[in-house]
């Protein structure tokens, strides 16, 4: 099976999605592959800041600017995927006066809007603050949709006519030394990949130019094709709290340090990060002390949080990239800044260029870029319209606050989902009725999970990061089994109950870095309710080999009065 | 004027009641609980022992396997005969609402998931369900319900091999209910007979489901079939529909469970035990081995409950009678010693449903239900533990926590009541332990 494509993008991350939606929109025709799901990499464990700039404007300030610029571009073309909190840089006691100059200066001069706030003033947007906090400068960060935004990217792309092919992993270069020509992919079954193209089937993907775009994995591309990229993946930890403890971004003012941020999230706030620089990508040691580490030193800005919930800790691998002359030792060091490598100038291999390093918030700008540089290739004169037209979603923010009433839903959850679906919310939620609430701690209706369904097939995950549904406090123990129901039966039981199993396993891996008090109680309960009342860990269909005949069929019973079996209290007309 | 008991029984789950109830024919007793139980998270299904702790299983009969248990289970810890009584102490106190009792083997019962699980005794309501029994099944479910997808959950039966055809549908509810109605809406709709668009509830319902109804004996709703008469609803739709009905158990909020839990209190009350909820217990007074008082946080203040003898029934982490931080795991009032792993990342395995230590959690106890500290001795000679609250067991994958709660309730609540009665000691009230 072989596929021909003007330009073939690897990684469907944030970086992968805005390129292939930047060259769509050029008319260029695109194919973009992604070994798992949409975000399945960097994208979709990070910790859904939208930088200002503020956080780089001391020691980086190109990125900084990058960012700021790129903020205001993203609450345009994409309001239903940034939410406003703005962010504060907290000074305490025993940070340096002069780092906190240097900051509000660092941000005046990359075009930061700063505010330098007393104590007093700070915990009148921040009520929780610490007591003992000295003031604090207060910049535009926001919260953004990391999962949201990437759809929406795929989305756009789409409709522009790209092929977008998930759970499709890279495993072959096509062409020879001097140049590639295309990929080779294998639709492989495994973990979440079942209901796709071709299952375990591989195509050859046919390229006049690639485009490497997976981030921390670019170094492993790279070996396919021959070339050094020397990616150095940097892991770090967020852990997620079950209520909003802050509405606003909340960062320390000092140089640099590990758990150091805060950001409110939909119904939770996350909690950043380390910085610890990896071998591997994919496997790297998940520790103990990295999650201590985020609440006792954020607890010093906030203290509530060392009594909160936490619900769940992940950790994510930062892309990072330096020209092999710099040498730094320490990945905090390194620059968030991105890099393109053009094969052909730096390696004599022709047909692909990556792209490396950079930042989430920055990602539309680097899909720019690299789109211009493949147009370059390509003598494709279009211009670039990706920072102008919206994201499907946000086109039309009065949509927003329709369909309360008309789709029979409780407001609170009608403006939830209005604000996940942003202009798609009349079409999806009327296509449902009745539309019963499937996942209680997000507020996600059926309506919204067969909406992803049909965008996802029966990966439960893909539906999870398409509509919060399972990310809430209970992580799942509630509605993992409804979500699995929606399958059925346009997918038959097996399918079902293999991507529920997969859901739940999902689930508790991120669960289990937070299993102390309420969360631990919550877990106890979700294993009580998927083991003791519905059998899941001993499931008969899973084990077979019941004997059904030495157990008690009730026929016996000598409880009298109603009902015996096979005694219908009408006297017993049913057939037999 | 000070509060002062025979016994105190401190938690109002199934453990506590058990101990309440087997304690209450010698000794004056009073039952404190801080909130609901969790029986209304639970099925309402009341399980013995489906599974070994190897995961053997499932287990026909669970007292065949009672005795291949390891030192320091809480079916070990009080005997095969204490299971009995316990089991029987419920048989008495539900009457005909439950069944099972006529037998010591284990029934199938069909969950709302569409697997079956293995128990001791099952409402009334779930008795035309059972796995065993060969006659072919509709399982019919609500659009709305999103919890129990009856055309998947008869699939699933199929894929388990259960011994008949499961066929499932899902139909409206009729009348004009919200897609969020709770199960207690349909629950008290079918009670009352409520009148929808002109015609009652369950004959509606019956009309409803009676065209899909093929040549099945037996017709399966998800657990909202009445919450107060629920046995009235059930035969009425045996009558419309000719066929016998069953309810299918489903999770939170589960109305078995809140019926089982009320006729529980009912007993409470004609057994004249004293029950007091909404405060929680936070703590105790003691005088070297033994208690003097529970504390009551009243808001205020806190108010000392007095007793002779004390019964620790506050659940596990699910009911919050264990609590944990960061650092560790504790018993939340009386403080007793709970074993765990140094180590918080010791304290679960890898997998959703691996062997996880914090299943186990709770207190160590003698044969006499004596919490122990740390280095083995008895913390208090006037304190028993009952139900979740132990540890050394996996309720959840042995299928037996209702078991659990019984038979320890029950013999913490009869020796407490026999140390009242002033029996020299309460250990050989009751049976086989030694």
């Amino acid at each position: 099976m072989t596929h021909t494509t003007e330009v073939l993008v690897i990684g469907g991350g944030s970086t992968g999605t805005g390129i292939a939606r930047d060259l769509a929109m050029r008319g260029v025709e695109v194919t973009l592959v992604e070994k798992g799901n949409l975000t399945h990499g960097t994208t979709g464990r990070m910790h859904g800041l939208l930088h200002s700039g503020g956080r780089y404007a001391v020691a980086d300030q190109a990125s900084a600017e990058e960012c700021i610029e790129e903020n205001y571009v993203l609450r345009d073309i994409a309001s239903h995927c940034v939410e406003e909190t703005g962010g504060l840089f907290v000074q305490r006691p025993e940070d340096s006066d002069e780092y906190f100059r240097e900051k509000l200066e660092g941000c005046r001069e990359c075009g930061i809007p700063a505010e330098e706030l007393t104590a007093e003033e700070a915990r009148e947007v921040e009520p929780y603050l610490a007591k003992d906090v000295k003031r604090a400068i207060w910049v535009p960060d926001g919260a953004i949709d990391p999962f949201r935004l990437c759809v929406a990217n795929a989305v756009s792309a789409e409709n522009h006519g790209a092929r977008i092919e998930t759970h499709a992993e890279v495993v072959d270069l096509l062409g020879d030394e001097d140049r590639v020509t295309g990929v080779t992919v294998r639709h492989e079954s495994g973990p979440g990949k079942r209901e796709h193209q071709k299952v375990g089937s591989t195509e050859d993907i046919h390229a006049e130019y690639v485009v490497n775009a997976t981030g921390a994995w670019a170094g492993q591309i790279g070996d396919m094709a021959g070339v050094d990229i020397e990616v150095r993946p940097s892991k770090g930890v967020m852990t997620i709290m079950n209520c909003r403890q802050v509405d606003t971004v909340v960062n320390r003012c000092r140089p640099k340090g590990d758990a150091d941020i805060v950001v409110p999230h939909e119904t939770t706030a996350i909690l950043g990060t380390t910085d610890e620089e990896v071998e591997d990508p994919e496997n790297y040691p998940e520790e103990q002390w990295e999650v201590d580490l985020m609440i006792d030193t954020l607890k010093e800005l906030v203290p509530i949080l060392e009594e909160a919930r936490t619900i769940r800790s992940f950790w994510g691998v930062r892309p990072l990239y330096e020209p092999p002359e710099v040498g730094s030792d320490d990945p905090t060091d390194i620059t968030r800044d991105y890099f393109l490598l053009d094969h052909e100038d730096r390696d004599d291999l022709n047909g692909m260029t990556s792209i490396v390093g950079g930042k989430f918030t920055t990602y539309r700008m680097m899909a720019e870029e690299i789109s211009d540089h493949v147009c370059n290739q390509l003598g494709v004169s279009a211009e670039c319209r990706t920072a102008d037209v919206p994201l499907p979603g946000s086109e039309d923010a009065s949509v927003l606050d329709e369909g309360m009433d008309r789709f029979g839903l409780r407001s609170p959850i009608a403006r939830r989902s209005a604000n996940r679906l942003g202009s798609r919310a009349e079409e999806v939620l009327s296509s449902v009725d009745p539309n019963p609430v499937v996942c209680d701690c997000e507020a996600v209706t059926r309506a919204e999970v067969q909406d992803a369904i049909e965008q996802s097939g029966t990966d439960l995950n893909a539906v999870r990061i398409r509509t919060r549904a399972s990310m809430g406090n209970c992580q799942g123990g509630f509605c993992c089994h409804r979500m699995a129901a929606e399958l059925h039966p346009e997918y038959d039981e097996p399918t079902a109950r293999q991507a529920l199993d997969e859901l739940y396993q999902e689930r508790w891996k991120g669960e289990r870095h937070a299993l102390w008090g309420e969360q631990l109680s919550q877990a106890m309960l979700n294993y009580a309710l998927h083991a003791t009342t519905m059998n899941r860990d001993a499931d008969p269909a899973a084990t077979g080999g019941v004997d059904y005949a030495a157990f008690d069929d009730g026929t016996d019973a000598t409880a009298g009065g109603e009902g015996e079996r096979g005694v219908a209290t009408d006297g017993g007309d049913h057939g037999d | 004027m000070a509060i002062s008991d025979d016994v105190l029984v401190v938690g109002g789950g199934v453990a506590g009641v058990a101990a309440a109830l087997a304690a209450s024919d010698r000794a004056d007793v009073r039952l404190i609980s801080h909130k609901q139980s969790t029986l209304r998270s639970a099925s309402g299904l009341v399980d013995a022992l489906g599974y070994a702790p190897d995961g053997d299983g499932p287990i026909v009969d669970p007292f065949d396997a009672i005795d291949d248990l390891p030192e320091g289970h809480p079916y070990e810890r009080v005997g095969k005969t204490a299971v009995r009584e316990g089991f029987s102490l419920f048989d008495d106190t539900v009457g005909d609402m439950y069944r099972g009792s006529h037998t010591d083997t284990n029934a199938l019962v069909p969950t709302h998931g569409g697997t079956v699980k293995p128990t001791a005794r099952y409402p009334a309501s779930a008795a035309a369900g059972l796995a065993s029994d060969g006659r072919d099944a509709l399982l019919v479910g609500f659009e709305a319900l999103t919890d129990f997808d009856a055309p998947m959950a008869a699939s699933h039966l199929d894929a388990a091999g259960v011994p008949f055809d499961a066929r499932g549908v899902t139909v409206r509810f009729p009348g004009e209910f919200r897609a969020d109605a709770k199960v207690t809406r349909y629950a008290h709709a079918l009670d009352r007979d409520e009148n929808l668009d002109g015609t009652p509830a369950r004959t509606a319902l019956a009309e409803t489901v009676k065209r899909y109804l093929g040549d099945e004996e037996r017709v399966g709703f998800p657990a909202v079939l009445g919450d107060d008469d629920p046995a009235g609803v059930r035969a009425d739709l045996e009558a419309e529909l000719g066929a016998d009905v069953f309810e299918v158990p489903m999770g939170p909020p589960s109305l078995p469970g809140l019926r089982l839990e009320d006729r529980l209190y009912k007993a409470l009350e004609e057994a004249g035990v004293r029950v007091e909820s909404g405060n929680p217990a936070v703590g105790a007074e003691t005088d070297g081995d033994r208690v003097e008082a529970v504390y009551v946080d009243r808001g205020r203040r806190k108010v000392p409950y007095h007793a002779d003898q004390f019964v620790l029934a506050t659940g596990g982490l699910v009911g919050k009678g264990i609590d944990s931080d960061r650092d560790g795991v504790r018993e939340a009032v009386f403080d007793c010693y709970v074993p765990q792993p140094a180590d918080r990342y010791d304290w679960f395995e890898d997998d959703a449903f691996d062997d996880h230590a914090f299943a186990r959690f709770g207190v160590d106890v003698d044969r006499d239900l004596h919490p122990l500290t740390a280095d083995g001795s008895i913390d208090y000679d006037n304190l028993r533990g009952a139900g979740s609250a132990l540890g050394g067991y996996d309720f959840a994958a042995e299928k037996s926590g209702g078991g659990v709660s019984l038979a320890t309730g029950y013999a913490a609540g009869d020796a407490a009541g026999a140390a009242v009665a002033g029996a020299t000691d309460g250990a050989t009230i009751h049976g086989d332990t030694q």
